[in-house]
């Protein structure tokens, strides 16, 4: 895993060198040569996962800022329309994530996406206690968290 | 072209924050306030320093500053956000009439701050009905 990231940056940094020129696009481009490289010279079954994982993360990117980008909408709208459409809760999120850096990792995207804030991680680390904006049903609400956000977070950490 | 993207990205960021502080003014109470402005201003902020990466290609040096800032800013935004959440609530911050749930109510033990997960440990509330923060009346929030 770690290994064939450090290839991978390698191969990247040798693309730069090559070329010449110390550029952004530059290594993006390098970085994603390297990555179809080692994918191809690849042989051993158990490095396998390194490769799935990558484009997992920049689904996740992408994932993660069509939500933001959705939810401030949403927000704005209700900010400038004279009517309130939103129903604020705090609701209890039981954890699936088990380490200090999963619940940070989740915590803070939670808290990024606008909408929802978090108002404490409980002293056991088993539940969360989010302040909602739009709350349907608070059921609802951790289940839509737990199916999209944690689920593909956890894919990706673990 | 590239005058159209920066013109299209520094608007929204524009209007992003010009919307979180129209929603300081409009929000009925604290907690809704906190979480519309932490949010919308970051997301502005970030979209001005992406217009100034973009306004200079071939200087390396913005663009990885620029990276560097929406980083930390990521990092530590909702962090911050979250310790004056729970602050506020910890000193009984009223919540707006409107709340739906609130779930969290009767699960500090207010000695220790210890926090509980499971609900059936929660503080007896039978003994005081009307000690929730939701507030009962629209003023209670102003």
């Amino acid at each position: 895993m770690i290994k064939n990231f450090l290839m991978n940056l390698l191969l990247s940094f040798l693309w730069v060198a090559l070329t010449g020129s110390l550029s952004y696009s530059g290594f993006a481009f390098g970085f994603i040569l390297g990555f179809f490289v080692l994918w191809i010279m690849n042989k051993n079954e158990e490095e396998q996962r390194y490769f799935y994982r990558v484009p997992k993360i920049f689904s996740f990117v992408f994932y993660f800022l069509y939500q933001m980008i959705k939810a401030n909408i949403e927000v704005a709208y209700d900010v400038i329309t004279p009517k309130y459409f939103f129903r604020p809760g705090v609701v209890r999120y039981p954890l699936s994530a088990r380490s200090d850096f999963e619940i940070n990792a989740l915590s803070t995207l939670i808290s990024l996406t606008p909408g929802t804030l978090i108002l404490d991680v409980s002293e056991d680390k088993k539940a969360l206690y989010i302040h909602a904006m739009y709350l349907k049903s608070p059921e609802q609400f951790v289940k839509q968290l737990k199916e999209g956000m944690e689920k593909r977070l956890l894919e990706i950490i673990r | 072209m590239i005058n159209i993207i920066l013109a299209v990205l520094s608007t929204l960021g524009a209007l992003a924050i010009l919307f979180a502080s129209i929603g300081i003014l409009r929000m009925p109470d604290f907690y809704l306030r906190l979480s519309v402005t932490v949010k919308a201003s970051s997301l502005g902020v970030g979209l001005l320093l992406i217009c100034a990466a973009i306004m200079f290609p071939g200087d390396a040096s913005v663009t990885t500053k620029a990276i560097a800032i929406i980083f930390f800013l990521i990092i530590t935004a909702p962090i911050a956000a979250h310790m004056i959440g729970r602050t506020a609530y910890f000193i009984g911050t009223p919540l707006w009439k409107g709340t739906v749930v609130d779930e969290l109510d009767g699960m500090y033990n207010k000695e220790t701050h210890e926090l509980q997960s499971d609900p059936r440990q929660a503080v007896d509330k039978s003994t005081s009905p009307l000690d929730d923060q939701i507030a009962d009346t629209e003023d209670e929030t102003k």
